[in-house]
């Protein structure tokens, strides 16, 4: 047990761990010190000093998220001088901030301006320096807009890129007066290493980084009278839309959310599920004929391990930081491509509409899915796959527009067809998903008989360490997938940039013996995406991912081949899978992209 | 292979690849191309496997560290209050009017560039400025004409 410390707050006793901060300290006596470059997801900057805190004997105010506590000191939270420094920082704060609240696309959600509001920053006492400020906007980029006019340089984008993601697209610059969050050379994000992931959008106090949004666009298009507007929703929003709307983290808002979307005139609501399930089947076959390729025909071709190729901000960062890699991705779209492509061509034909009256709509846990929807590669039905990419803070923001009482919603089901879910398809949105999801298929395939976890639950792969590992021993298969008699399928899970670094470190020095890796770009998985409700934090993300394991064991099917609208494309459209319809429609390919 | 990959290749053997190694071998560039390009960012990022990012922002941090081509010579004034009260503003007039150019410009020959700096330390002999790595005192417009045109023979 770590060593004891005793220390008061505001005159009441606590005892904490060594190492404790001020701020940890006080929280667990249920006193509220206002912070905005501290994040619990990354390390302590101590930059914008709002923490300060009067500590008996020192002269100074300290930073409470950066000093440890120490016994028998005597810290005060809220003094006169406490407070008028916090008021002074935050006024200096607003002195370089352009504070244009009621124009801005935080409004009402931005750290800053619940402090100025707490504080009651009324008369400004310092100079506004704004005018005099050379600010610049990049508002290039399809998914991320980087406005440094908002910014209040605590670096929590910085840390991010760094720390999580290891990408390090944001950097500081100059210094003084001049110092700015910068790319390489002030390039557009879309110009370098940036992957869209949106991290740093999550963790941004202001309204510096912020979604592309498409809220209007999405609009005009449901208005339009002409116009078939379909939309999809991936597995991870609807564990996360209710914090977006008032409700606390965890709770499953499937049929609220559809209903929502019925309301707000999508003509037909369907599931990014029912295209998970049909990624499943994909990638299951393409993994599946991969180790037939190396083990039986010998095809010193194939490249093992085959990784997954749903999370697009990986996607960029492999193109961008292991291009030798590239053939290992496995070269299934996204679920999110897969039902673009399908709504303009198997919907249409299906539904009798003509593809280019349809619009494809997807609600989305992330922001690297808008930059994915504009890839050239994503056009395989003749029209643009995906129209537009809302996040999940975009279908609450149109929910609140239309004036919709959600807490007080029915329920309801998705339409048909393509809206057919599995509990193999929910638990896509969490990490170590998409690799249940697939064994809980590919060993079935092979032998005939279901995972051998109990209910179906492949509890190595899920959790939330970093990197996990798992071996499946496949014994007993059927006569044609004999050559995998006594085999062990070997897989790695990862979630997090900084992790699939350590994971594709081990393939590229020939460490690892992996048949198939796993790796989501946003920590937790999809729920943890860049497009979630704000704010994000381990328990908030431990919450969501609880709820997408509790819908997915209340599912009554919850194994992607047993999906019926899979089973019926198939039939009927795609024959079977990896078939020449699927990879014309459902794969693509990659392209290498600098490293600096 | 470029000549500036080369020369970041040749400093990053020198003075290492690890994150301490990233300043002496900008302050190489410098000396060797009197300013850091991006391609020579690029190749330090690359040299050192660090993000191109971060390169850009340390170079940026310091003033000596130039990202702007700079001419042969570079004048550096020192606008700190003690050289600004003995005169700094005849100083740069006159070097202005000498060689045409603005405070942040560099002349079209590319031997001049003119820049103001922080404290150089000589308050006690101000005006001061400094032409690349020599410093000039207790300046006067006659003296500044002198020093230039000593430094436009060269």
């Amino acid at each position: 047990m770590a060593k004891q410390i005793n220390l008061t707050i505001d005159g009441m006793p606590v005892t904490v761990d060594e190492g404790t901060t001020i701020l940890q300290a006080a929280k667990k006596l249920n006193i509220h010190i206002p912070t905005l470059c501290y994040h619990d997801d990354l390390c302590v900057a101590g930059n914008c000093r709002v923490c300060v805190v009067e500590m008996k004997g020192s002269r100074t105010l300290p930073a409470s998220c950066a000093m440890p506590v120490a016994e028998g000191m005597e810290i005060m939270t809220n003094t006169i001088k406490v407070r008028t420094a916090r008021k002074h920082i935050i006024d200096l704060l607003l002195s370089e901030h352009n504070a244009k609240c009621t124009t801005c696309y935080k409004n009402g959600n931005c750290e800053l301006q619940e402090l100025a509001a707490e504080y009651k920053i009324s008369e400004p006492m310092f100079i506004d320096l704004v005018p005099h400020k050379n600010y610049q906007m990049d508002a290039y980029s399809p998914s991320i807009i980087k406005d440094d006019s908002k910014c209040i340089r605590c670096q929590r984008c910085v840390r991010t890129c760094e720390e999580l993601q290891h990408v390090s697209a944001l950097g500081v610059a100059y210094k003084g007066d001049k110092m700015k969050i910068s790319t390489f050379f002030e390039n557009p994000m879309f110009e370098v290493v940036c992957t869209n992931c949106g991290q740093c959008v999550n963790r941004c106090p202001t309204g510096a980084l912020v979604e592309r949004n498409y809220v209007d666009e999405v609009w005009q298009a449901i208005f339009d009278p002409d116009k078939h507007v379909v939309v999809q929703t991936a597995p991870a929003v609807r564990v996360a839309l209710g914090e977006a709307l008032g409700m606390k983290p965890g709770e499953i808002v499937t049929g609220k959310m559809v209903t929502a979307l019925k309301r707000l005139g999508f003509d037909s609501v369907l599931d990014t599920d029912f295209s998970a399930d049909l990624t499943i089947m994909e990638e299951g076959f393409e993994l599946l004929g991969r180790l037939k390729k190396a083990l039986v025909d010998k095809d010193p071709s194939v490249k093992l391990p085959m990784a997954t190729s749903c999370s697009p901000g990986w996607i960029k960062f492999i193109e961008h930081t292991y291009p030798e890699y590239l053939d290992n991705l496995s070269t299934c779209k996204s679920p999110q491509q897969m039902f673009g492509a399908l709504a303009k061509t198997y919907y249409a034909q299906k539904r009798n509409i003509d593809p280019a009256k349809v619009v494809s709509v997807s609600i989305m846990p992330c922001t690297a899915k808008k930059f994915e929807a504009d890839r050239p590669e994503m056009r395989s039905s003749g029209y643009k796959d995906v129209d537009f990419v809302l996040t999940t803070r975009e279908l609450a923001i149109m929910i609140k527009q239309a004036g919709i009482e959600f807490n007080a919603l029915p329920e309801s089901h998705y339409d048909s067809i393509m809206g057919a879910s599995t509990g193999a398809a929910v638990i896509f949105g969490a990490t170590g998903g998409v690799m249940e999801a697939a064994l809980r298929t590919a060993y079935e395939v092979v032998t005939g008989r279901e995972v051998p976890f109990n209910g179906l639950n492949i509890t190595p792969v899920r959790g939330m360490d970093g990197v996990r590992e798992a071996a499946i021993k496949i014994e007993g298969t059927k006569p044609e997938w004999k050559f995998l008699e006594g085999a062990e399928l070997k897989t790695v899970v990862a979630h997090g940039l900084t992790n699939a670094k350590k994971v594709m470190d081990a393939v590229r020095d020939g460490r690892a013996s992996w048949h198939f890796i796993e790796i989501m770009a946003c920590p937790g998985g999809c729920i943890g995406g860049g497009g979630q409700p704000i704010p994000t934090n381990e328990e908030i993300r431990k919450k969501r991912a609880e709820a997408i394991y509790r819908e997915d064991a209340g599912m009554p099917i919850r194994k992607s081949h047993e999906n019926p609208e899979v089973v019926a494309i198939y039939k009927e459209f795609l024959h079977e899978p990896n078939s020449h319809k699927s990879h014309e429609l459902l794969h693509t390919h990659y392209k290498p992209r600098q490293r600096y | 292979m470029t000549e500036t990959k080369e020369l970041v290749k040749k400093l990053a053997d020198k003075y290492g690849r690890t994150r301490e190694s990233l300043i002496p071998i900008l302050q190489g560039v410098v000396q060797e191309e009197r300013y850091i390009s991006s391609e020579a960012m690029t190749e330090i990022a690359r040299e050192l496997d660090m993000s191109a990012a971060k390169v850009y922002g340390t170079a940026t941090f310091y003033s000596f560290l130039d990202t702007q081509p700079r001419g042969k010579y570079v004048i550096r004034v020192c606008r700190t209050i003690s050289c600004s009260m003995k005169g700094k503003n005849l100083i740069v007039q006159e070097l202005e009017d000498m060689l045409k150019i603005k405070v942040g410009e560099t002349t079209s020959n590319r031997k001049f560039s003119l820049l103001e700096t922080n404290c150089l330390g000589w308050c006690h002999k101000g005006p001061a400025m400094l032409i690349n790595d020599e410093a000039y005192t207790e300046l006067t417009p006659e003296k500044v004409r002198e020093i230039i045109n000593d430094y436009m023979k060269k």
